[in-house]
Parts: C-alpha cells; structure tokens; sequence
C-alpha cells in the first residue's frame, strides 16, 4: 500500500514532442484514481511513467517514501494491466499468473499457494492449466488481474484494460475490478477515455486534455461542478448543454433576445452557458424557445435533442414525460447554471 | 477440389458435375510431380546394375541385380586415396556440416535480430541495413579474402573452418527480425514488470514464440548447409573432412587406377546424399508452412 506522488512530472518524448505538460498530484493510500481523457492526451504516457516503462523528463515521482524515477519497473513494487492483457501466449494460466514471483526467486510451493489463491479470488481455478488462446476475453482479462494481485504490489497500473470486451462483459469486470480493489486496498492509478468508466469507478478523477489537467476532483464534484468547457462536455453523457450567451449583470441575454434567466453570479460580456440536459423543464409558460427536432428513447428516460437560438441543445426528460418534436418552451433552472469564460473556456 | 461455391438446397440435389478445372489441374501436377521424380528413379534403377554395363550402355531404365551391392560398397568399403573413408564418415560430416550451418545461423541471426530490435542502439536501423546489404556478398564473391583469413588462422581442415565462416545470415537476422517486431511490445513490458530481465526474456518468452519460427529457419538452412559444396572443396583437403556431396565426385575419381568408374557406387551414394534433406522437408513441412505464415502469439 502506498501514496503516489507526482512533483512537476513533465515528459517530452524524444522526437520532440510535449506529451504531459507540468503535473503534479498526489494519489492517497489505498485511492482509486481515474485518468480520463480523449485518444492521444498523454494518459498512458502518465501511467507508463509511473510504472518505468517511460522516462521522465523532469519531475520527481514517489511512491511511497521513495523516489524512483531511476528505479526500474521490476523494483517498483508495481503491478500493470495492459489494453491487450500481454499475456505469455505459450504459458498456461498458472505459469502466467506465477510468472513474476518466480523471477523474485519465490520457492514453487509458496508460488502454487499464492496463484491457487489468486485464482480463487477471480474464478480461474478451472483454467490453470490452459493457454491464453484457449481463454474468453473475459477470462483472459482475469488472468491479466491475477497475474496482478498475485504478486500483493503497493500500486496497480490499469491501462484501458477493459476496451477490449464488450459492452456487457465490460460493465460486469467494471464492477469486478472497483470491488477486488476495495477489498485488497490496493492503491490502484486507472487509464480510460471512457468518462461512464470513469465515473463509476473512481474516488477521483483526472481529467486530461492535450497533456494537461483540465480538472482534479470525485465524479460528482466533476459532474456538477466542470471546471472548464473541455471537462464539461467530455463528462457525462449525454454531455453538459453549452450555448453562447451575453450577460448583462445578471441576466441572461441568448442570441440578442433577453430571456428573463436570472444568472447565479454577476458578470458583463460574453460567456459560455452550461446546463445539464436534466435540469431543463419543458413548460408551455417556459422563458426559451425550443425547437425538437429528435426524439431519442432510451427507456429510462427520453432525450430530446433540437436547437434553442440556432445552437445546438438537449434535454432530457423522464419516460413518462409527454414530448413531441416541434416548437416547444423550457424552463433553466437557475441554480444548475454554469458559466464559463467564452475565450478560455475556463469557469466563471 | 479446392471448389467453395456456395451450394443452394436446389443444387445439392443434382448429381456431381465432373469438374475440368480440377481434372486439369491435377494433369498438370501429377506431370510435374513426374518430372521431377525421374532424375532420382534413373538414378536408383541405374545404381542397380554393376559398373561395365553402365560404363557401355549408359544410364539404365531396368532395375539390376547390383543394388545391395553398390550400396554397401559406397557406404561402408574404405575408399579414397588414404583408403581410409567410407559413405557412413562422409554422411556423418554431411550432418555436421548441415547442422552445424543451421544452428549457427540461427543462434547467431536470433541474437543479431534481438539486439536490433528490442535494445534502442543508437544505430540499430543502420545496423540492420548493413548486415542486410551482405545479401549482395554471397560466399562466392568473398570467397578469396575468407579462404585467405581462414588459412591464416590455420582453420584449414577443421569444422570450425568449415563451419564458422558461413553462418553469419542476413536472411535469418531478417526473418527474426521480422517476427520480433510483430510481437506485441506490451509483452517485452509485462516481463519487465514481472522481473524478467534481458537474458531471461529471451530464453523465458521469445525463444519459445519463435519456435515455429526457428524450426522453418532450420529447415531451409540444414538443406542449404547439407548441399554446400564450393566452401568445403576449398577448405578440406584432408579425406576425412569430406562430405557425401564432395565424396560422390571422389568415388568416381578415385577408382581409375586401371579400371572403368564405379558410376554404381558414385549413384548410390548421390541417393544417400538426397535423403536427409528429403525427410527433414516431410517431417517438418507442417512447422515449416506455420512458421512462414502464421505465428503464434
Ligand atoms: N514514443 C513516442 N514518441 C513520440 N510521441 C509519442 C510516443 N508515444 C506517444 N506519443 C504521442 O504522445 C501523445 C500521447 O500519447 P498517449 O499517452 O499514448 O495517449 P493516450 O492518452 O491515448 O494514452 C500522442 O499524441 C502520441 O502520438
Ligand atoms: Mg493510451
């Protein structure tokens, strides 16, 4: 078990390119963190730096007490889950999951006890004796966790390890995984560009853009309270409304129209509005003009996605709401309304 | 035969067409096959019958009576001018010969490959281009400087002199090469974090993935190394050094004194000489056609 911690981490990959801008985070004992960004920010660069797989420009990593940016992966006291679970083709289960202790000179009998362990904890215990090519994919991302556990690291490393399931068995190991984790109180650093993964998942989430954090918070602080543009319409889905809009102190002018919102703060000039698509009522005395042109069902609850000023805009409503497609008013509720700067996309 | 159509319920009822496509391809095969099994037929029928009937009337269609014979002489009869080799010391250096080229190559080009691919050498990539040029300098064209080196270090009549000068292999480092590269690098990762270090990888995990490799590699150097005959005529003066592909012409030679060549035993020993090659290509056709085309990762 062990505390992370990252002091001004930067990483400039040898043919010049600024792959993570200055980080620096810490992840506590036994917290289950989320890197969540889209394809190509530079999350596996992070985690590879961590696991010693990627150099370090600049930055001092710890983990635990210790620095280990010149630390090799081995002595790390790490264990890593890969995207397409890199296991041994030619090795049984068993020898898989044994693989690492027995580099460390564990003795046999103590290597059997620990991976029947192992493979009792993620329902292997029938599959030792197979090779990976005779596995599912669901087994064989287990196999890919058991050789994890097994050697009881301080730190997990998760790299997408779930994209390559489908959408059902990836729902299943989800939840899988978040419970193994809790139970061995493992501190574990996770890398998804799938923000439901993230938010199920997490204590905390990072959100990365283009190599920098946008935003370090519990899914809940960065569902409600997106510090910026860029982490409100990557998160959650569908993702936060943003429109256009002047401010005028308080009130709210859409597209040169003054609807009468009241904005929760003052501020003069042009600003990005944001609301959820579930804090939107739609009321035939509503202040805004709406404009349905889909209706999606999703069981649950409906979507109706349209135009409110020639912007895009959706709003969700619950299954037993009546809605058709057509011109339509809505009512903002004032206290779910986020501004952000309209030049930095930043929050107000 | 090798026909997938796609067979609808109505077609399935209709009785089976014959099918020229097929008919014709098989003509062409089986004379193909034809083709290329006389040689070794007029061979075997020709080293059946005694050395005066081949000597007047030329290769024979029949079998004759001196099969065993010419066999047993061929192999087992001391010849030569030391009357001191026989068919089963030539066949043993053949072997050594072939093995030996083919395990070299392959010990050497798998760690030349190794290196190129996962150690990030400042010149790797120019490394690699340059053992692959030396495809432009077979043995026959360096084949003065490396005797000239080989006698010099007094490696003349040895096997290390036989061996060693032909095992360096572009082709191999190539072919390995290759292969490394299409492993997935998350692999090489995964047995870093499991505490496999260089050695250890190599031996743990990429050996065992190029099996299928090393055996295809294998076959096609034994076969190559088995037929070398230009190298070992210039570096083995000494008869017990000779291989079944150099002795065959020796037999002929070596019993002229006063009498007509021994073309029975000479034939018989050319047999001798194909099937070696010819097994390992049988038994081993199903790795070698796996280890070119398919890989096991
Ligand atoms: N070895 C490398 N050399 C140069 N650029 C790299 C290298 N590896 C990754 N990159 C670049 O760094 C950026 C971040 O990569 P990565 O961390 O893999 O992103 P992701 O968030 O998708 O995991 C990408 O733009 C990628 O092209
Ligand atoms: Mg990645």
């Amino acid at each position: 078990m062990a505390q992370v911690s990252l002091e001004g981490i930067r990483k400039v990959y040898p043919n010049g390119f600024r792959a993570v801008q200055t980080t620096s985070f810490t992840i506590q004992d036994g917290e289950f963190v989320v890197l969540v960004g889209p394809s190509g920010c530079g999350k596996s660069t992070l985690l590879r730096m961590i696991a010693g797989l990627e150099e370090i420009t600049e930055g001092v990593l710890k983990i635990g007490d210790r620095v280990v940016n010149d630390v090799d992966p081995a002595d790390r006291d790490i264990a890593m889950v890969f995207q397409n679970y890199a296991l041994y083709p030619h090795m049984t289960v068993r020898k898989n999951i044994g693989y690492g202790l027995k580099n460390r000179g564990t003795p046999a009998a103590a290597i059997d006890a620990k991976v029947q362990d192992a493979a009792r904890m993620l329902n292997l215990t029938e599959y030792l004796d197979r090779k990976p090519a005779q596995l599912s994919g669901g087994q064989r991302q287990r196999v890919a966790m058991g050789r994890a556990v097994v050697r009881d690291p301080a730190l997990f490393l998760f790299d997408e390890p779930l994209s390559n399931l489908d959408a059902k068995l990836r729902n299943q190991m989800r939840i899988e995984i978040k419970a193994l984790q809790r139970r061995l109180g493992t501190t574990a650093v996770y890398v998804t560009h799938d923000q439901v993964e993230a938010m199920t998942m997490a204590d905390r989430i990072i959100v990365l853009n283009e190599g920098r954090i946008e935003q370090i918070g519990t899914p809940s602080e960065i569902y409600h309270n997106p510090a910026s543009t860029f982490v409100a319409s990557f998160m959650g889905a569908p993702p936060m409304n943003l429109i256009k809009a002047e401010l005028d102190q308080q009130s709210v002018r859409i597209n040169g129209c003054r609807d009468l919102i009241h904005a929760p703060q003052s501020f003069d000039g042009p600003v990005t509005l944001g609301i959820r698509p579930e804090d939107v009522e739609v009321d035939e005395q509503g202040l805004v003009s709406f404009h349905v042109d889909i209706l999606e069902e999703l069981g649950a609850h409906r979507l109706l996605h349209g135009r409110i000023a020639n912007q895009p805009f959706s709003v969700m409503l619950g299954k037993d709401d009546a809605a058709q497609v057509g011109e339509t008013k809505i009512n903002l509720k004032p206290e779910a309304l986020r501004l952000f700067d309209r030049e930095t996309g930043l929050r107000l | 035969m090798v026909e997938t159509t796609l067979v609808t319920p109505a077609e399935t009822h209709r009785p089976n067409r014959i099918k020229w496509g097929a008919i014709g391809d098989h003509t062409i095969l089986i004379l193909g096959a034809l083709l290329m099994m006389l040689p070794p037929l007029l061979a075997l029928t020709t080293a059946s019958h005694d050395a005066v009937t081949i000597h007047r009337e030329g290769l024979q269609l029949t079998l004759g009576d001196d099969l065993g014979k010419n066999f047993r002489t061929a192999m087992f009869d001391k010849g030569g001018f030391t009357q001191t080799v026989d068919g089963m010391l030539m066949l043993m250096n053949s072997f050594i010969l072939g093995i030996g080229f083919a395990v070299g190559k392959i010990v050497i080009s798998m760690m030349a490959a190794y290196a190129i691919v996962y150690f990030r050498l400042r010149f790797a990539t120019l490394a690699f281009w340059v053992i692959f040029t030396t495809l432009l300098l077979p043995l026959e064209v360096r084949i003065l400087p490396s005797y000239e080196a080989i006698q010099k270090l007094g490696l003349t009549n040895t096997y290390t002199g036989l061996i060693v000068p032909l095992i360096a292999s572009a082709t191999g480092t190539f072919f390995f090469r290759q292969f490394f590269m299409s492993v997935p690098e998350e692999l090489a990762e995964a047995a870093r974090i499991d505490g496999a270090g260089p050695w250890t990888f190599f031996v743990d995990i990429l050996i065992p993935l190029s099996k299928t490799m090393i055996a295809a590699i294998f076959i096609i150097m034994f076969v190559f190394g088995w037929n070398q005959y230009l190298w070992p005529t210039l570096i083995t003066t000494d008869e017990g050094f000779f291989t079944l592909v150099r002795g065959i012409k020796q037999i002929v030679l070596s019993y002229t004194d006063s009498q007509i060549p021994e073309h029975g035993q000479a034939l018989a020993l050319a047999i001798v000489a194909m099937i070696p090659p010819v097994l390992v290509v049988v038994f081993f056709q199903n790795w070698f056609v796996k280890g070119l085309t398919e890989s096991d990762k």
